[in-house]
Formats: structure tokens, C-alpha cells, sequence
């Protein structure tokens, strides 16, 4: 009888994922797509999943910069497939021409044309439609089919990443469009990427979406008509495993076989897991685009004084615990923008740990030691701010103990008062409620101008339905100028100088003090190769078909 | 028949006002649909957060858009959910499903173990302390901790059941059940095993169960044909209150072994603003309680006509 019962278990053991053949891939990532629509919500698990069964017409490479994906060639002034123009209105204008490659095919075989842009175009120029960014359909005022694979996008505004189309993708229009036609409000919800998302004709990519199990799973297999690099694997299956420590027991019974670092285990657990699993997995630490960082309430009399912000940084061990917490495996950021960005300024103002250096500062700025070791002021006020970030975010949490205790050393107080992240990003931040020090993350893309979080008038206010995010409340005449003349800069290298001074700006003004770049952590099995992860908006799925079985 | 009809009425008042109740403590919590999607798209213009806000019907009263709600529920359209852009019942009903199961069975297990060693601690009162301790253990020892335990030890480390998740193709689903089923099961089972043995010594010390002994009747067949039905009116309390969890789900089982369910998505659903999911998934859970209550109280008072009496 019992071993009958082992035999049995281990016939159902058997999984599974040990024994199945190369000829198909696991791969565990820590959320669900909320929908499967491309144009409609940017969403990382939904971008994951779709980078194997779409092609964008652009997108940023491992090197970060732009490159076509099912354009032949990126439009650029040079080559005449963009030109300077006016607007109807005489306002400074573009008009770009893109050519799709030929052979692009849905997966049933119908060719992806101009007329599948120009859908997604107008289904995007339609507020309630509710594709995002809102704000690339408003400018992208004309759009003109120029033949099967030829379209031309007329935009009323300049910038100098004009060649990207970013989340502006094709969309099968002879399914789509009757959809949306019937109830524009109501297309989010009807549209056959929801009701129909096996349907092959919606996916134009080396795979397509062949099974999805609500909240577990998706499978993709091959796009019959993919016309590019035969992917490794006939079936790739994507498992959701929300809690990280149930995601590092699969990985380690053999249910998946991978985990994704776009959506994968936090840098710690990662790392503890490394030293533990010897040489069974490889592990690859991949510094990204999700910057961690300090927010100030400016609008706060002390904290409108730029000695006691620099006084804040000087006295944080970012690379102490950067070491102690993470391996040592994510940059101690200077400012928002990346070191990997082509307009990164390695020598804006690095503030490193200066304890004296920041007491000075306080000194200076008027604090003198006070009872029980808090500084206060001439007027008998102590320098005490609420730190608040998401409760329950552990690794954040860990940090801001550390950090209170670092910035106690010196004589300040942070009082920690957190919130669940509904509540914090929800009301706290957006609608600026906090008094003191908001820790949070940013996500940004490859030279991106920080236009929402810096310039004045992007200060969240009622009047304005607290839109904008520049919620430390950061004016700045010359950051507002730099802002402003940046995206108007075509030419990269005039462009180059712009960026520097503004992030060295930005880094002596300290509207928020700069933590980390946060690093993804991707856990591979031995036997696949050529998996290269970004760092940024564009996931590596998009790259599957240099995915390979190690031989 | 009676309380039946007593208590349809109170149900539907319940109902009514749980789920007014919801609406507001939803409809206050900071973070609104409009905020949340101006989170994402951080370009959008007061103009367009204010469009965006008519669209979802946001710039109406919080009451207003309650009764149109309810009104539309009334009339069987339960709407989409905003959070998976599917009607609600599609998200609905396969969260439901894999709770029924998982939970279903749990309970079943428990209740059977349960009684089992209850029956076991009022036929030798020595093996009283071994189930005692056991039902402690089983009320002591946190959920998520068993669950990693088990899942080291069969899945991680002796390789004999899959870790959690659900069955692929061609992969036996009971084999998906076994540890999670495990996990609940071994908690639930405490209390069934406590009560039975309280209930079943109980009944067994009556002059009747005397009387069936000094008659020949065998100690098993005293205990299952006589003792346990006298006994049975506890444990159908407690399965009554567990029926809740048959539809409200395991949220911490269901994130330790990665199986969607109605416990997870009831969460997500409240703390992602999704008022149509978040609702009838609450409305559910309500209901279902408080009728298998009344299935209950019905039985108890079947099996105790004195109940009724009362």
C-alpha cells in the first residue's frame, strides 16, 4: 500500500517541469495581466507577455537606443522620412513617414498594414476609447496612408525622439474596428484581445496566445506566419506566482524553469538565493530604470532651505547600503537619469556619505544640537519631518529604518509613518498631503525629459485635478527653461550640454534625494542562452527569438 | 418552513445594507479610477483627468451612482469589471470555482479528520491529550508557515507533488490539491476535532447510551448510530460558519501556493477601486453565509425537535 501511494505521487511529481523537453520553456513572473489590449494601459506583466506575441514598430534596444521592429528603417531628417513643417495653425510641426517590413503577418496569415496603424490612430484620437498616453494620439493630428506599408503621422509638436511610436502599435482593424465602431465607451472591455484573446489573427509576433488561465497562466506557441528568426521553443508558458517565496519554491521544485527579472524576485531574495542554489541557475543583475528616490515638501519652511536637502544626502550611506541590503548590485544614483543613458553626466554632484560635512551644513543653516541629540533652531523648532513611504514594502521599509537612523546621527529626526499604497499614492503623494519625505520609485524610458516631475507647472493643485507629478513642489526658473528646450533639440550632441546642466541643476537643488537605480534580478536555467535584459520599458521578450537551448 | 420565511426577509435587509455599506467604504477610500490612471499616464491634462472623470461617472454623487448600481443588479447586469476589462461574472466565476473546490474539500477533510479524532478522544479517554495536543498544534501553527513546510518537503525537497499553482496540460489536477488542501485542512480540522470530542463525551455519558451498552450494543455502534447525530448540532454550527469561507477563499493558502481564487481577488478587487467585482464578490460571500446559517439552523432544529419548541 505505501508504495503504491509513492509510486502514485511520484507518477504525479514527475512534473511536470523536470521532465518536459527543451522544446518548451517556464517562466514565472509575479503578476497577471489586468487585460491583454496593447494600446489600452501600459502595464509590465501585459508589455512581458505581449513582447513574444507582438512586434511594436519601434522600440529601444539592449543598448537603449532606438531601432526599428517591424519598420524597415527609423525615420530621421537625414533619410527624408521626417520633415520639418507648420502646422495648420503655424505652429512648428512634423510629418513622419514609416514603412512597415515586408512580410509582417497576423497569425492567420493577412498581412499587417497601414490601415491596422491607422485604427489604432483613430481609435487612439478617441478620448473615450482610453488608449495611453493620451498624450501622443492628441499631438499625432493627421495620419495619412501612404500605401499598403507606408503611413505618414503628421504630429503639431517637435521632439527629438520623433522616430519612436512607442505604445502607438498596429491593431488588426478588420476585427478591431467593427468592435469599436459599435461602442467607442465600451471598446476597452469588448475588444476581441479580452473576449477573444486565442484568436491567432491578433498577434503578429513569433508567438501567439494559445491558452490563458485567469490570475494563473498564459501559454504561447508559434505564430504559424511569423516571418523573422525562428524562435527556440514551440511553447512558451508564463506562470503567475504573486508571492515571491512561493515563485523561489517552484523555481526550485522545477515548475518553471526560469524567472523573469522584469517581474521577478526582489535583488535581496534573489541574491540570498544565489548563495544558497550553487550552480544550478544563472543569476544576472541587470541595474534598470526604476529610480528610488526621497521626494521633499519644498512648500516645508525647513525644507526650502537647499543647505538642510543637501545636509539630508550627505548624511544617508547610499553606498553602505546599497552594499549591505543589495550585494552591492544596484548604482547609487546621482539624479533620475540612468548611467546607461547616452545623456547620463557622471560628474554632477555625487554628495557621497559626509557626516561632518552635513553637520556643518545644518550648523550653518542654523540647527545647533538640542535636547536628546535632535537639532533645533533659534525659535526652539526641532528638525523633525514625517518619512513616508508604502507600507508593507519590506525592502523600502528596512531602508527608511536605516536611513532614520543615519539621519539621527546628525542630529535630525525622521518620524516614520507609512500607508498602504492606495492610500499613499492615491491621496498622500499625488495630492501632495505629505508634510516632510516621500519614498517612492519612478519608471522612466531612455532620455526622458522630466518634464512632469520638475518643471513648475506640473505642481499638482485642485485646480488643476492634481494632474502632473511634480509633487515636491520644485520651481525653478532655469530648470523650467532647460526643460522646455530640451525636447525641441534635434541634433544629440547640442543636446548633450542641455541634459548636463540640468542634471547638475537638479543635483545641487536636490528636490528629492536621489537613492538608487533599482536592478532587476533575472534567474535563468544553465541550458538557455541569449536571453538580454534591458533595463528599461522594452522587455527582453520582445528578443525571443535569439532565445536558445544551450546544446 | 417557518424560519424560512422569518428569515428571507432579514437576509435581503442585510444584503441591502452590506452592500450600501461597501459602496461607501469603497467609494471613500482615497483613489479613485481617474487618479489611479492618472498614476500611469502621468502626461494627462486637468482637462483630460476631468473627462475622464465624467466618463467613469466619477463626477456624480457617491449615492447616485449607488442606486444606479443597485438598480442595475436588480435587474440581473452585474457590469465589467474594471480591473480585468471582462463582465464581472467571467472574472467571477473561475475564482469561485477553484475556491469551491480547494476550500470544499478542505473543509470536507477537516471535518472528517476532525470527528474522526474526536470520536477517537471520547472512545479512549487516553488518547484524549494526544488529540488535544494535536487540535493545539493544528490552531497554533500559522498557515503560510505549514504551507512553506510542506512544499519544502514534497515539492522542493523530495520532488513528490508539484509546489503550488494550477495543472498545466496533461497534469493531474488532483496532485495541485493535495498540499494546499493539506494546509487549510489541518488548520479547520482543530476545531471539529475539539468539538466532536467535547459533543460526543458528552453524549456518550447520557442514561441512553447506558441503556444501548446494557443492551449489547457495541461502543462503535453507540458512538455512529446513537452519540454522533445528539452530537451533530455543534458541528453543524461550525460548518455553517465555514460555508462563508467556501466563497470567500483562503487569501493567504491561496498567495502561499499560487492558486487564484476568490480570496485574492476579493482583495484585489477592494484595493484596485473595482467597485462592480469588489461588490458582488462581498454580496456573495454574505449570502452564502447566511444561508447555509439558515440551512443550519433548519438541520439543528430537524435533528433536535426541541430546538423548534424553543
Amino acid at each position: 500500500m505505501r508504495h503504491a501511494l509513492l509510486a502514485a505521487l511520484a507518477l504525479a511529481a514527475t512534473p511536470a517541469a523536470a521532465q518536459q523537453a527543451r522544446d518548451s520553456l517556464t517562466i514565472g513572473i509575479t503578476q497577471y495581466p489586468a487585460n491583454f489590449h496593447p494600446n489600452i494601459e501600459a502595464m509590465a506583466a501585459k508589455a512581458y507577455i505581449l513582447g513574444f506575441a507582438l512586434r511594436p514598430v519601434t522600440a529601444y534596444g539592449e543598448d537603449w537606443k532606438l531601432a526599428c521592429m517591424s519598420c524597415d528603417t527609423l525615420p530621421s531628417i537625414e533619410n527624408g522620412q521626417a520633415k520639418l513643417e507648420q502646422t495648420p495653425d503655424g505652429k512648428p510641426g512634423i510629418r513622419i513617414t514609416w514603412r512597415l517590413k515586408e512580410g509582417e503577418k497576423w497569425g492567420d496569415g493577412t498581412p499587417v498594414t497601414a490601415e491596422d496603424m491607422r485604427f489604432a490612430w483613430e481609435a487612439g484620437r478617441a478620448f473615450e476609447t482610453g488608449f495611453g498616453p493620451a498624450e501622443t494620439y492628441r499631438s499625432a493630428y493627421e495620419f495619412i496612408v501612404e500605401d499598403a506599408r507606408s503611413f505618414t503621422v503628421r504630429f503639431d509638436k517637435v521632439t527629438f525622439d520623433f522616430a519612436g511610436l512607442g505604445q502607438f502599435q498596429p491593431l488588426p482593424a478588420r476585427i478591431e474596428r467593427p468592435i469599436w465602431e459599435a461602442d467607442k465607451a465600451g471598446y476597452r472591455t469588448r475588444s476581441a484581445y479580452e473576449t477573444a484573446t486565442t484568436n491567432p489573427a491578433l498577434y503578429d509576433g513569433p508567438y501567439r496566445i494559445a491558452a490563458v488561465q485567469p490570475g494563473a497562466g498564459v501559454t504561447l506557441e508559434r505564430n504559424a506566419h511569423w516571418a523573422g528568426p525562428a524562435p527556440a521553443f514551440n511553447r512558451i508558458n508564463i506562470r503567475t506566482v504573486e508571492n515571491t517565496a512561493a515563485m523561489e519554491a517552484q523555481l526550485l521544485a522545477g515548475q518553471v524553469d526560469m524567472v523573469a527579472g522584469e517581474l521577478g524576485l526582489p535583488l535581496e531574495q534573489a541574491a540570498a538565493l544565489e548563495k544558497r542554489s550553487g550552480d544550478r541557475f544563472r543569476f544576472f543583475y541587470r541595474p534598470g530604470l526604476t529610480y528610488e528616490h526621497i521626494d521633499l515638501r519644498l512648500d516645508n519652511p525647513v525644507l526650502a532651505d537647499r543647505r538642510v536637502r543637501q545636509a539630508l544626502l550627505l548624511a544617508a550611506d547610499r553606498a553602505q547600503i546599497v552594499a549591505r541590503l543589495y550585494d552591492g548590485r544596484q548604482p547609487v544614483a546621482l539624479g533620475s537619469v540612468h548611467p546607461d543613458d547616452v545623456m547620463y553626466d557622471k560628474d554632477a554632484p555625487a554628495w557621497p556619505y559626509d557626516p561632518a560635512r552635513a553637520k556643518a551644513l545644518l550648523e550653518e543653516a542654523g540647527w545647533r544640537p538640542g535636547p536628546g541629540g535632535i537639532r533645533r533652531n533659534a525659535a526652539g523648532e526641532t528638525l523633525s519631518f514625517d518619512l513616508m513611504t508604502t507600507a508593507g514594502n519590506r525592502a523600502r521599509e528596512q531602508v527608511q529604518q536605516i536611513l532614520a537612523g543615519q539621519w539621527r546621527a546628525v542630529g535630525v529626526e525622521a518620524r516614520i509613518r507609512n500607508e498602504p499604497p492606495r492610500v499613499f499614492f492615491g491621496e498622500t503623494v499625488s495630492q501632495r498631503k505629505f508634510t516632510g519625505m516621500a519614498m517612492f520609485a519612478w519608471v522612466s524610458s531612455p532620455e526622458n525629459v522630466p518634464r512632469t516631475i520638475f518643471h513648475s507647472d506640473e505642481i499638482p493643485t485642485a485646480a488643476r485635478n492634481w494632474s502632473g507629478q511634480n509633487y515636491a513642489g520644485f520651481s525653478n526658473p532655469e530648470a523650467d527653461r532647460l526643460i522646455e528646450a530640451l525636447p525641441l533639440e534635434l541634433d544629440p550632441a547640442r543636446r548633450r550640454p542641455l541634459w548636463s546642466q540640468l542634471q547638475r541643476l537638479i543635483a545641487t537643488e536636490l528636490p528629492s534625494l536621489p537613492l538608487w537605480h533599482r536592478a532587476d534580478a533575472h534567474v535563468w536555467p544553465r541550458w538557455l542562452d541569449g536571453v538580454r535584459p534591458t533595463g528599461h520599458q522594452n522587455y527582453s521578450s520582445l528578443w525571443v527569438t535569439e532565445w536558445r537551448v544551450k546544446p | 418552513m417557518r424560519l424560512a420565511l422569518l428569515r428571507l426577509p432579514q437576509i435581503a435587509l442585510t444584503l441591502a445594507l452590506l452592500s450600501l455599506a461597501a459602496w461607501l467604504a469603497i467609494g471613500l477610500m482615497p483613489g479613485d479610477p481617474a487618479s489611479l490612471a492618472l498614476m500611469s499616464d502621468p502626461r494627462l491634462t486637468p482637462e483630460d483627468v476631468a473627462r475622464l472623470r465624467a466618463l467613469h461617472g466619477l463626477d456624480r454623487p457617491l449615492m447616485e451612482r449607488y442606486l444606479a448600481w443597485a438598480m442595475g443588479l436588480l435587474r440581473g447586469e452585474f457590469g465589467y469589471s474594471r480591473l480585468f476589462a471582462q463582465p464581472v461574472v467571467a472574472v467571477l466565476w473561475p475564482a469561485l470555482r477553484s475556491t469551491l473546490v480547494l476550500v470544499g474539500l478542505a473543509v470536507a477533510v477537516a471535518a472528517v479528520a476532525g470527528v474522526a479524532l474526536g470520536a477517537l478522544a471520547a472512545l479512549r479517554p487516553r488518547a484524549g491529550g494526544f488529540v488535544d495536543a494535536l487540535a493545539l498544534l493544528a490552531q497554533a501553527v500559522p498557515s503560510f508557515w505549514l504551507g512553506i513546510l510542506l512544499i519544502i518537503l514534497f515539492a522542493v525537497t523530495l520532488g513528490w507533488l508539484p509546489a503550488g499553482g494550477l495543472p498545466g496540460e496533461g497534469q493531474p489536477a488532483w496532485a495541485f490539491l493535495v498540499l494546499p488542501v493539506a494546509t487549510i485542512g489541518f488548520g479547520q480540522m482543530a476545531a471539529y476535532a475539539r468539538h466532536s470530542a467535547a459533543a460526543l463525551g458528552e453524549a456518550l455519558r447520557q442514561p441512553w447510551a447506558r441503556s444501548a451498552r446494557a443492551r449489547g450494543a457495541s461502543d462503535q455502534r453507540v458512538l455512529w448510530r446513537h452519540a454522533l447525530p445528539n452530537a451533530g448540532v455543534p458541528l453543524l454550527t461550525l460548518l455553517a460558519l465555514d460555508a462563508g469561507s467556501l466563497v470567500s477563499g483562503a487569501l493567504v493558502t491561496e498567495t502561499v501556493f499560487a492558486r487564484p481564487g476568490m480570496g485574492k481577488l476579493l482583495y484585489d478587487a477592494v484595493m484596485g477601486n473595482d467597485y462592480n467585482l469588489a461588490l458582488l464578490a462581498l454580496l456573495l460571500v454574505a449570502l452564502v453565509t447566511m444561508l447555509a446559517t439558515l440551512a443550519a439552523d433548519i438541520a439543528q432544529r430537524w435533528l433536535d425537535p426541541r430546538l423548534e419548541e424553543a
